[in-house]
């Protein structure tokens, strides 16, 4: 069995060929890529270390995406499930309105500090859309944008957003026309403009350096919840955090400072969509968009359709670094169909002052399942990743309602 | 046999012109078709390349996409393309054939089963778009146990420190990437650029046969006639889609252009 090693970050525990446990990551990519990358994995490890640097990201976090996001207990849903304790962690507040926030003003900075004056990127649910077309407005860069039909027509009002901040949305009506096609079409025109243009990857897949920074960049979540917990409860209690899967990058940042917890501390949950699963359904490891992942695949090797609601979560790969912490028993994983996330939403509505997305409301799902099985003394902290308005339309259609 | 890819350069420069090799999908757009319009082309073919199908082709463009999405659709699988490399090898034994894919097929097929079946269906080389060096070390070495060529590829942003390190590991035959693109756009630098480029890889180690593909079409494959081999694509898989798309055959249409474009290089 693989084991992940003490004290040493969970982006950096991979091979020199980028390989997680020897399994899961690496470099599957066109010989044109290797240079463009190599050149942005030496940047980003300098980058790293550089104070100005950090001093600066640490500056955008606090002044452009709003500082600290807020945790709190859920009292209503607390009572009303009679179990473990509910806390959110917001990350919603934040300016960006999702984790992904973090991920695309790092990106940008990133493509400052490179010298490249363009960059693109791929979105599902418009939210890393969103946030780097705003990031790429703030620092004056030339943003692309490439999102499925089906997402661009799903998710209209991040897309409005991402065109009003001067990004160009290329619609890609290819295969799915979901989220796997936009990352395979981004990647394409990475290929075909290395030599002026950034890449940023909307998750923490890809090859190596992308899921690197992705994960490195959404940590954030984890470091300022650290201190909220110790300043709530005096100590880290005993805790589950549990987050939605879909590519896995707001799950790693949530995670990644409790990574060498003992799991009976602090476990681990990641919820996928029912019908885009690879983690939670046992899939084979299969290679896409530059990775070894657990991938939802057919007998052939071609990679599979999937089904959800939410534009986020429809993507048959996950992370390599999921793979790693589900191989290490690490984190554990389970899924939620459209229903239970819909359910989950109505219940956490009517209860709380919280309007999540449906990325998130999946993870709701788990937690108002997990609750009431678990005693007073327990702690339940989920991801509230990604706000609820971007999903108005379809909420109304499937429960008739938004709520105020 | 084992030498054939060896062997069709040494004609072509008897002949004094560079290698003509075509790439189409195998299974565009039926599976007998496919092996009709490679059969048809093949007399004016030096080495025949056929590609693998995969749903998530990140480095090929609109035109290759569109062939193997169609091929795909017609319910091409693995060992289907096994079969029909077969059958072609039993109509042309001396033409080489060279499959191009993308490593999650072989890595879902396994790695050994798929290099045995390829010795046994007579393919005699390999090119693994994502597989790049040096991570495809060991599938090289693989290959080469088995008599199979592995092609390694150089582009334009291929350092000259790794140019050297590619060569080192590098089969009978290496395949330069033109132009910073997927396949099928048009050709960024001039043709004496990429001729440069050439140049370089050549003057490492002139034994090895070096050819060039991506943006070759009839308009600029004279211009490179210099090299030891030249793929043509995308010409060939956009040919296919037209003809589709008018209700022609496939077959004669292919046969006229890549019979225009040999002479170009004649």
């Amino acid at each position: 069995m693989i084991k992940l090693k003490k004290k040493t970050p969970l982006i950096d525990q991979h091979d020199k060929f980028g390989f997680y446990g020897n399994k899961f990551g690496g470099n599957y990519c066109a010989e044109t890529m290797r240079k463009p990358i190599e050149d942005l994995s030496k940047l980003f490890e300098k980058l790293r270390k550089d104070r100005k640097f950090l001093k600066k990201r640490d500056h955008y976090f606090k002044h452009y995406l709003g500082g600290e996001t807020p945790f709190f207990k859920l009292e209503n849903l607390t009572r009303h499930l009679g179990g473990a304790q509910i806390w959110c962690k917001d990350v919603s507040a934040i300016n960006g309105d999702a984790h992904k926030a973090y991920h695309a003003t790092v990106n940008a900075l990133i493509c400052k500090e490179s010298g490249k004056r363009y960059i693109a990127g791929d979105t599902g649910a418009g939210m890393f859309g969103k946030n780097l077309a705003m990031a790429a407005k703030k620092m004056n860069l030339k943003c692309k944008i490439f999102m499925g039909t089906k997402d661009i027509s799903r998710q209209a009002p991040n897309v409005k957003f991402m065109r009003d901040a001067g990004a160009e949305v290329v619609p890609v009506d290819s295969g799915s026309k979901t989220l796997v096609d936009a990352v395979s079409e981004c990647m394409r025109h990475y290929v075909s403009n290395c030599d002026n243009t950034h890449l940023a990857v909307g998750s923490a897949i890809g090859c190596n350096i992308f899921l690197k920074i992705c994960a490195w960049s959404t940590s954030q979540i984890s470091r300022e919840l650290k201190k909220q917990l110790i300043k709530e409860f005096g100590e880290i209690p005993k805790l589950k955090l549990i987050n939605v899967i879909g590519g896995g990058s707001s799950a790693l940042g949530f995670w990644n400072e409790f990574i060498d917890y003992d799991k009976k501390h602090v476990e681990l949950v990641g919820v996928e969509a029912k019908y885009a699963a690879p983690l939670s359904t046992n899939a084979k490891v299969a290679i896409l968009h530059g990775a070894a992942q657990y991938c939802l695949t057919n007998k052939e090797g071609q990679i599979a359709d999937t089904h959800s609601l939410s534009a986020g979560l429809d993507y048959p790969g996950s992370s390599p670094l999921h793979g790693l912490l589900k191989d290490t028993g690490r984190a554990r994983y389970t899924s939620a169909s459209d229903k239970e996330a819909l359910a989950a939403f109505k219940l956490i509505t009517k209860l709380e002052d919280i309007r999540p997305s449906l990325e998130p409301a999946h993870a709701w799902s788990e937690c108002i399942r997990l609750a009431p099985k678990l005693k007073k003394s327990d702690v339940l902290v989920v991801n509230n990743c990604g706000k609820g308005y971007k999903d108005k339309k379809i909420y109304i259609e499937q429960l008739g309602y938004y709520p105020k | 046999m084992k030498n054939s890819i060896n062997n069709a350069f040494k004609i072509a420069k008897k002949e004094n012109r560079p290698a003509l090799i075509s790439y189409t999908v195998c299974g565009d757009n039926t599976k007998e078709k496919s092996l009709q319009i490679l059969n048809s082309i093949s007399k004016d073919l030096d080495i025949a390349e056929w590609g693998i199908p995969h749903n998530c082709p990140t480095a090929d463009g609109k035109d290759i996409q569109n062939s193997s999405y169609r091929a795909l659709q017609n319910g091409i699988r693995l060992n289907d393309i096994f079969k029909l490399v077969k059958r072609f090898k039993k109509l042309k034994p001396s033409k080489p054939m060279i499959l191009m894919g993308y490593y999650q097929m072989i890595f879902n097929y396994g790695d050994k089963k798929f290099i045995q079946k390829c010795k046994e269906s007579g393919v005699d080389g390999l090119i693994v778009v994502d597989l790049s060096f040096p991570d495809n070390k060991n599938f090289a070495k693989l290959c080469k146990k088995n008599s199979i060529c592995f092609v390694q590829l150089i582009a334009p942003t291929t350092t000259l420190k790794r140019i050297k390190e590619i060569i080192k590991y590098s089969h009978e035959m290496i395949y330069m990437i033109s132009t910073i693109s997927t396949t099928g756009s048009a050709l960024k630098y001039s043709a004496k650029r990429i001729i440069k480029n050439y140049n370089v890889i050549k003057k490492i180690k002139p034994s090895k046969n070096v050819v060039i593909g991506f943006g070759i079409t009839e308009k600029t494959i004279s211009n490179l006639r210099s090299a030891d081999g030249l793929v043509v694509g995308s010409t060939i898989c956009r040919e296919i889609t037209r003809s589709l798309k008018d209700r022609q055959n496939p077959v004669t249409n292919v046969g006229r252009l890549v019979r225009k474009l040999k002479n170009k290089i004649l």
